[in-house]
């Protein structure tokens, strides 16, 4: 029964774990940039609903500060980083790295070393008992939010055009090109999108962990660790992933504590031995 | 060309080459070594700073160096110490690994008379044995494993900074005065590493001696996001009390999403950093709590550093920038009391028992056999919100422990309870 409830728990947990790695594996698929400022975004997301939160309140906050985290994102993708598509991976690689330490210290800078206080908002205090299980308010709300944003995107992705041209652009760009489609604003949008997730998993981290400096830094792997067991370039196999790495994290709380954080990386040891592209990962030319 | 001038020739090479090598070293002896002392002795008295400033203590180290900075400052505008400037070398520790590197470079490429700081115990351990190596003073303003003053002592190592025991007693005599222990159930969350297993040893061995009953301790990994896996714990366990064993960030972290969940039983803890507990805000705290320093306590001199710091930083001091501002005042009244910066000297001046003024009502001086700074703490109780003032109002001062009345020694481990033993200088 207790443990039951720790997976319950875990899956939870790793909804959130999607939006953040959904971004992140949108971009790669699409660029070819491996994104290692994702967490960047998702820090300055959390420090803009901060300012935001105190003017317009916390829904405010959740609607513009991805906004504002995507038209940075834009700005960055239009100055520098397209120049980086199709040319080595380790240019795109350094860039992002250095963008991340750059963004980290300018939150340092603007906003100071301390961790900033944010509150739970009003209307989701609380928690739903279900007889032996206990849920917060707050969390069951992050999980809706989770689950619109990964809808939002199913469709996007499979129901419109611009989906398709997406989903034609990981497979084969240069087929796309020669089709007479320019792949180069769909690039744009796909790192705004991404990034801009990455902010909404920001907020939504906000009253639950704090805001600080280093939580890009921190979350940063973890998200990648959750695209890896996914595979490159799946969407429905971040989906899984993420749930399957917040079931086993809570599992182990369960049973052995010291390795809750380590339990992620075990797990991605594993299914890479058996599966090395990971859970649904797929061949692609492009990748290989 | 004959055997005899082949030798002849080997010769006068060999010969020059040593020529070479004894130039070299004089020239490298004139170059680094004598102007070196010359400059030690008529220039800046440099002070090596080493805390961590990134990472999940990097926030509570950052007031530190600010803390410590003022009190260069302050030194400075007075006009030096001995009729010399003050000068602070300040580096980032990241990791005990990490900090050795800079401990050394402190000490050999800026020549530094002692180093002051740090916050991780595990770093502070490190630097401690870089300290004893290079026989130079270490002036520990963060570090809280009791190991450090215990079978880790060292001759060169001095703890400004409280012990766990001090944290643990200075909480448990208040609570023992309200019959808060004895039959009471404990769950306890413990940051798995050094400071955290250390703590767990003494707070649990406390909460026993005294009728305690714990009913579980999860070592919880540093750096954890989420906290409801091992609230969900808690609840199935229905303790009296939750006891914190966890430090910085992960503090934070886990108050807010207590509150999240709103569970009945009590928070308790074996340290209390006032940072973490600012960004966790006044909604999501409750309950008593320990303090080193806070900065609403009401003493003149105290106040005045309060002052002074919000003056320069726009924000009120944290317990951290009391103690590395404390580190630099203690060494600086050393030199000038020993008249030279002489490390030797320095240690045995604060081993006769040299008293500070530690802003707090009774002075301080270090134990003479552990190299612990004596000295009062604080409990202090959640403030009501309708009565904080600003964001940092955020305790009520309840009473100083020791009491007035009562020795210092009283919340120090015994000599029984603290395998140090310092070799000779």
């Amino acid at each position: 029964m207790l443990l039951l409830e720790q997976i319950a728990n875990g899956l939870l947990v790793g909804s959130y774990y999607i939006v953040l790695s959904l971004g992140l594996s949108l971009i790669f698929s699409l660029g070819g940039v491996v994104n290692l400022a994702h967490g960047a975004f998702y820090a300055v997301g959390a420090y803009l609903a901060y300012e935001i939160e105190r003017r317009l309140g916390f829904f405010g906050a959740m609607g513009l500060s991805p906004v504002g985290v995507a038209l940075i994102g834009i700005l960055i993708e239009r100055l520098a980083l397209q120049r980086l598509y199709n040319k080595d991976p380790m240019l795109g690689l350094l860039f992002t790295f250095g963008l991340a330490l750059t963004a980290e210290q300018s939150l340092r800078m603007i906003w100071g070393t301390t961790g900033l206080p944010f509150s739970l908002p009003e209307q989701l205090r609380g928690q739903l008992i279900l007889g032996d299980f206990i849920y917060s308010y707050y969390r069951l709300f992050v999980l809706a939010v989770a689950m619109s944003a990964v809808t939002g995107c199913w469709l996007l992705l499979n129901k419109t055009a611009f989906g398709m041209v997406v989903r034609a652009g990981v497979r084969d760009p240069e087929m796309v090109r020669a089709l007479g489609i320019s792949l180069r604003p769909i690039l744009t949008a796909v790192f705004a999108l991404g990034v801009a997730l990455a902010g909404l998993a920001g907020v939504l981290s906000a009253p639950l962990a704090g805001v600080q400096p280093a939580m890009g830094t921190e979350i940063l792997t973890a998200t990648f660790v959750v695209v890896v067991i996914g595979g490159l370039g799946s969407f429905w196999g971040v989906v899984i992933s993420g749930l399957l790495v917040g079931a086993v994290r809570g599992i182990t709380v369960y049973y052995y504590p010291p390795a809750a954080e380590a339990s992620m990386y075990l797990l991605m040891v594993l299914i890479l031995l058996f599966r090395p592209r990971g859970l649904m990962g797929e061949k692609f030319e492009k990748f290989e | 060309m004959s055997k005899k001038t082949e030798r002849t020739v080997a010769q006068g090479r060999r010969k020059l080459i040593k020529q070479t090598a004894t130039l070299t070293v004089a020239a490298a002896a004139a170059q680094f070594g004598f102007p070196a002392i010359l400059r030690a002795q008529s220039d800046t008295i440099r002070i090596g700073h080493i805390t961590p400033r990134t990472g999940f203590l990097g926030q509570v180290g950052e007031y530190g160096y600010k803390g410590a900075m003022l009190a260069v400052e302050e030194a400075n505008a007075a006009g030096g110490v001995l009729g010399r400037k003050v000068e602070m070398i300040a580096e980032d520790s990241v990791n005990p690994a990490t900090a050795v590197t800079k401990a050394n470079k402190l000490v050999e490429r800026d020549q530094v008379i002692c180093l002051i700081g740090e916050v991780s115990s595990a770093s502070g351990l490190a630097i401690g044995e870089q300290a004893q190596r290079y026989k130079i003073p270490f002036f520990n303003t963060g570090c809280n494993s009791d190991a450090l003053r215990g079978a880790n002592c060292k001759r060169y190592m001095f703890h400004i900074e409280g012990s766990n025991t001090m944290y643990t007693k200075t909480i448990g005599t208040w609570q023992l005065q309200k019959n808060l222990i004895r039959g009471a159930r404990w769950y306890f969350l413990t940051a798995d590493y050094a400071f955290g297993h250390d703590l767990y040893k003494v707070s649990s061995r406390f909460l026993e001696q005294n009728g305690g009953i714990i009913l579980n301790n999860d070592f919880v990994p540093t750096n954890t996001a989420d906290y409801s896996a091992y609230i969900l714990k808690i609840r199935q366990l229905k303790p009296d009390f939750v006891y914190l064993n966890l430090a910085g960030v992960d503090q934070t972290t886990f108050l807010k999403q207590y509150k999240e969940y709103g569970l009945p039983y009590q928070l308790a803890g074996g340290v209390m950093d006032t940072a973490p507990f600012w960004a966790t805000g006044l909604d999501a705290l409750s309950g008593h709590w320990q303090s080193l320093w806070y900065h609403g306590l009401n003493i003149p001199s105290s106040r005045g550093f309060t002052e002074r710091f919000v003056k320069k930083y726009g924000q009120p001091p944290e317990n951290q920038a009391w103690g590395d501002y404390m580190g630099v005042r203690i060494v600086l009244q050393t030199v000038a009391e020993t008249k030279g910066t002489e490390a030797s000297r320095i240690v045995q001046h604060l081993e006769k028992g040299a008293e500070f003024d530690l802003l707090k009502a009774r002075k301080g001086k270090f134990r003479d056999w552990d190299h612990q700074l004596l000295q009062e703490m604080y409990v202090v109780n959640v403030k009501d919100k309708s009565k904080s003032k600003d964001q940092w109002d955020i305790f009520d001062i309840v009473e100083t422990v020791p009491g007035p009345k009562e020795s210092l020694e009283l919340i120090q481990p015994t000599q029984q309870e603290n395998p140090c033993s310092l070799p000779a200088a």
